[in-house]
């Protein structure tokens, strides 16, 4: 076994996954001081839970008052709103509306908006049906009535969750990927954990393992105190002209009889419907599937009925890593300096920075080095369709994805970067090329030969 | 604020059509005629397709489609248009201007007309509700030939193949030029697309033929392992694959459509246009696939080649800003019909002929009526995806009335 880059190195906090969470988790620590590892099983980041959710940047105003998300949320928007322009990450301040389309809902805003205000989010307003045309003419006049939530924004769900990591990084951080913790030992001062490519030793163990939460607490701990109960979320994502349809977020009001879906803009510039919520034993496959889909056309065109005139661009799934409990699970084994950070549901982007303040927050933490004063800031995917991209300034080296407006200096700076993409996906996530309407037709072949022993696996191959 | 450019016309892509239209436009005296072309080389479409045959009524000419390729951007460049490369139309504004990038840098064009010419694309996966995981290796036909021809790659070597058009086959070339064997072709209608001739062609390629096949799911994590789906006797299948190549299901690619001022028509999913090829804004003009799903290069060709003195007439008179009369498909047979819109000029040049096509498979009479009143018909038999082309003349002479619509009463 060829030695780990890092085996003599010690750490003071090892941070098992590289989802969102485990990302702000790494900023903070290393921003704190502590000299951090970050493991990731997959052959890049992001590859879990955190691929893909629907990239709202929620206030918490529905989350149960007094929970640890809750909690977590509000802080972790809060953070967002301080950090984004320095990480040079994009923030779109859409708002949302959530609506009743039955009287059964119409019933329930009541209880709603007295929850937001306990949450401290009371800058709700209660809306007319008249208002809520005149705001998002485009609705479904069935619409009867709704109130208004300022503070829920769009964000890019990637973009943030690698410039997270990538501060981390410049400021002394480690990242192995590929580097799945298969077993651990704790001698009383230091975690040993075993991974493929080595042994790491640190002094704290953070488990943000997010699908995985309760299989590395038994392999680490020999127990869980929950157990993962993936959800599954569909979503059917609209070519960029749909966008023009709806302003803010359009948030369902839940029921006893229905389960509502979203529509919203992404920061891409699309429109999108979704998620569903799927209970379902595998951990991995977050499959699409046609009657789903159709239901979920068919939802947002009862919503939005001009949505029925646009292309769809493109379908996805999305992993919750739900458990038996309604509350995030962060638990702490003071006596081994080990902090499990589970079932972060389905907030876990809002969170993800209010999580890591939460964590560092807990006495059980090993004290650390000297926090970092100013710290390096790493360059941006700048990748909003509502901010300036790429192609905008001279000298791009020519458009490689025509749909997507993806530059080949774009593509060059995330094959060349600090943390390059192992996988197509992950090129995807750092620049979106393939990522457009045509899903591929003209740039797939330009992108194959540019990115050529450069991917695993590659996107072609050809004869010697 | 960008630097500004001036031309007298500026054609939107540089395919097929957008080459045979600059290339007849300078034949008939037009000067400073401009096609902006966002890949790196001209040609369109038949530059991904190194099959035979192109060229050979306009051409006089079996070439293989590169070959062709190369001989439109010849004849355009040795009559003096100018072909600007690695050039791409960011946005359609009034009073024809254009907004440009290009790697340097960008800037605006401002034309006398502008046409554009920016053809078709496959559907993705997604448009056709296709599911199961999204593992790496899932194409569609356009990228296929994009990286075996273009660029020598090859993403897979024993794909499945959705779809029975044109296209599909021309999937099955592609894929041998590489040595990949595509092990089956599978169609969810209940037979195949192309015409009935064609249909030994996959046996004889090696390539079964599976048809009614509903649900299809896609399995695979990381590349794509198989492809299930359930036969007409509600049996799921699965094939073992590494790949899946999704054909045809064309779409106009109108993105910059969808993005500008002028009205899209939802039937076609290209521009409204009338029997002179203008969009609702009479300084754009459009021409080729960009139309409608979906015709033969060479069909493109004439219709640019045709579509020519109308332009240069246009230019040599005011904007013609007459309102039109719709032109409709009614009843649940007839996909859409081109053009959309009969305006009262008795300009020359006018289309002779619409376009229409079916959802379904459909005989009957086609007939075209007005207020009650039936201006033309005729006995139709054809399926979906086949071309059907009817007089213009019958219902110009009616275009001062209300909608003209198009139906089909069927019965023999
Ligand atoms: C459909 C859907 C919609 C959503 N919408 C929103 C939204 O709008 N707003 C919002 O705030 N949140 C949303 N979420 C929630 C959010 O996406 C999740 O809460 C978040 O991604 C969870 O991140 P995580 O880091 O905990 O888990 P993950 O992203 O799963 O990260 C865990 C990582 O650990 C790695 N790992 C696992 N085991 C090991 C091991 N043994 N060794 C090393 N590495 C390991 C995994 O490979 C993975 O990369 C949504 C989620 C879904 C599914
Ligand atoms: C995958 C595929 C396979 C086909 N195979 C065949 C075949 O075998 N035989 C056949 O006869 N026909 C085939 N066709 C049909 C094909 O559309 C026609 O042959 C022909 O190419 C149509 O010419 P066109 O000029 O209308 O479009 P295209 O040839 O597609 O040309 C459009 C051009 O516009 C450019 N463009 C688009 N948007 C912009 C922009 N914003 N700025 C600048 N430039 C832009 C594109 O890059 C492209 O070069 C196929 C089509 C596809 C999609």
């Amino acid at each position: 076994m060829p030695p780990h880059p890092a085996d003599s190195q010690e750490f003071d906090v090892a941070i098992i996954g590289a989802g969102v969470v485990g990302c702000a988790m790494a900023r903070r620590f290393t921003l704190d001081g502590a000299r951090v590892v970050v493991l990731e099983k997959a052959a890049d980041v992001l590859d879990g839970a955190s691929k893909a959710n629907s990239a709202i940047l929620h206030t918490g105003f529905d989350a149960p008052p007094g929970s640890v998300e809750q909690k977590c949320i509000a802080d972790g928007h809060r953070e967002y709103l301080e950090i984004h322009e320095g990480l040079g990450l994009p923030l779109l301040k859409t708002g949302a509306l959530v609506l009743a389309w039955d009287g059964e809902q119409l019933a329930a805003l009541a209880g709603l908006v007295a929850k937001a205000r306990e949450n401290g989010v009371d800058d709700v307003e209660v809306l007319t049906r008249a208002e809520i045309m005149k705001r998002e003419p485009h609705l479904a006049s069935t619409v009867m009535g709704g109130f208004w939530v300022p503070r829920e924004y769009l964000i890019d769900p990637w973009a943030s969750a690698h410039a997270y990591l990538l501060q981390a990084i410049a400021n002394g951080a480690v990242l192995h990927r590929k580097s799945e913790v298969i077993e651990g030992r704790h001698d009383g001062a230091f975690w040993h954990l075993t991974t493929p490519n080595g042994i790491i030793r640190s002094r704290q163990v953070i488990n943000c393992a997010g699908l995985y939460g309760d299989i590395v607490d038994q392999r680490l701990l020999g127990q869980s105190s929950f157990t993962i109960k993936p959800r599954k979320g569909q979503f059917v994502v609209y070519d960029k002209p749909a966008s023009a349809l709806t302003s803010a977020v359009i948030l369902p009001v839940p029921s006893k009889t229905t389960k509502g879906v979203v529509i919203f803009r992404t920061i891409f510039g699309n429109l999108a419907v979704g998620p569903t919520a799927e209970e379902q034993t595998s951990r991995t496959n977050a499959s699409t599937d046609k009657v789903m889909l159709e239901d979920l056309h068919a939802k947002g065109v009862a919503m939005l009925p001009e949505l029925g005139n646009y292309e769809i661009t493109t379908t996805y799934a999305g992993l919750r890593p739900a458990t038996e409990f309604q509350d995030y699970q962060i638990t702490t084994d003071a006596a081994r300096n080990y902090i499990t950070v589970g079932g972060i549901r389905s907030t876990g982007l809002s969170a993800a920075l209010g999580i890591a303040r939460y964590v560092a927050s807990l006495n059980s933490i090993t004290p650390l080095g000297k926090p970092i004063k100013s710290p390096k800031m790493p360059p941006p995917d700048r990748l909003s369709n509502y901010h300036p991209r790429d192609w905008e300034t001279p000298d791009h080296g020519g458009i490689i994805c025509h749909c997507e407006m993806v530059t080949k200096r774009e593509i060059l700076a995330a094959l060349d970067g600090p943390m390059p993409p192992a996988t197509l996906q992950g090129l995807k996530r750092r620049t979106r090329v393939c990522m457009g309407r045509c899903q591929g037709f003209y740039c797939t072949g330009p992108l194959s030969e540019l990115t050529e022993g450069r991917l695993d696996p590659p996107i072609g191959e050809r004869d010697e | 604020m960008n630097n500004v450019q001036n031309c007298n016309v500026a054609i939107v892509g540089g395919g097929t059509s957008g080459l045979a239209l600059a290339t007849e436009l300078t034949r008939l005296g037009a000067d400073g005629v401009v096609v902006l072309e966002r890949e790196g080389e001209a040609g369109g479409v038949p530059r991904h397709c190194g099959h035979y045959p192109f060229g050979v009524k306009e051409l006089k000419k079996v070439m293989k489609g590169p070959d062709y390729a190369r001989a439109l951007v010849y004849r355009a460049e040795k009559s003096g248009v100018d072909i600007r490369r690695g050039t791409t139309v960011t946005a359609l504004h009034k009073d024809a201007r254009l907004s440009i990038t290009t790697a340097q840098g960008a800037y605006d064009l401002v034309a006398n007309r502008v046409v554009l010419c920016t053809g078709v694309r496959e559907s993705s996966r997604a448009q056709r509700f296709i599911g199961g995981e999204r593992p790496q290796g899932v194409i569609t036909t356009g990228a296929l030939q994009s990286m075996v021809y273009l660029h020598g790659q090859r993403p897979f070597r024993r794909p499945v193949i959705v779809g029975s058009e044109l296209v599909s086959f021309s999937a099955i070339m592609t894929c041998r030029h590489l040595g990949i064997r595509p092990v089956a072709m599978i169609e969810e209608g209940p037979r195949i697309t192309v015409r009935q001739f064609m249909r030994p062609y996959p046996a004889m390629m090696g390539v079964p033929l599976h048809f009614g096949a509903r649900d299809l799911r896609i399995v695979g994590h990381r590349q794509v392992e198989a492809i299930t789906y359930t036969d007409a006797h509600d049996k799921v299948q699965t094939i073992e694959t590494d790949g899946v190549i999704i054909s045809g299901r064309f779409r106009p690619e109108a993105a910059l459509l969808h993005d500008s001022h002028l009205v899209i028509d939802p039937a076609t999913g290209g521009p409204s246009i009338d029997q002179y090829g203008r969009a609702s804004d009479p300084a754009y003009f459009c021409t080729g696939n960009l139309l409608r799903p979906v015709e033969t290069s060479s069909w493109c060709w004439h219709e640019a080649v045709e579509a020519a003195p109308r332009i240069v007439h246009d230019l040599a008179h005011n904007r013609d800003l007459t309102k039109g009369t719709a032109l409709v498909v009614s009843g649940d047979a007839l996909r859409f019909v081109v053009p959309q819109r009969l305006v009262q000029s008795d300009a020359p040049h006018a289309m002779e002929q619409m376009q229409l096509r079916l959802k379904r498979p459909t005989v009957g009479h086609l007939i075209a009526r007005s207020g009650g009143k039936t201006l033309w018909t005729d006995f139709l038999q054809s399926r979906p995806e086949r071309r059907i082309l009817a007089p213009l003349a019958p219902v110009l002479a009616a275009r001062d009335s209300q909608t003209i619509k198009m139906d089909i009463i069927e019965g023999h």
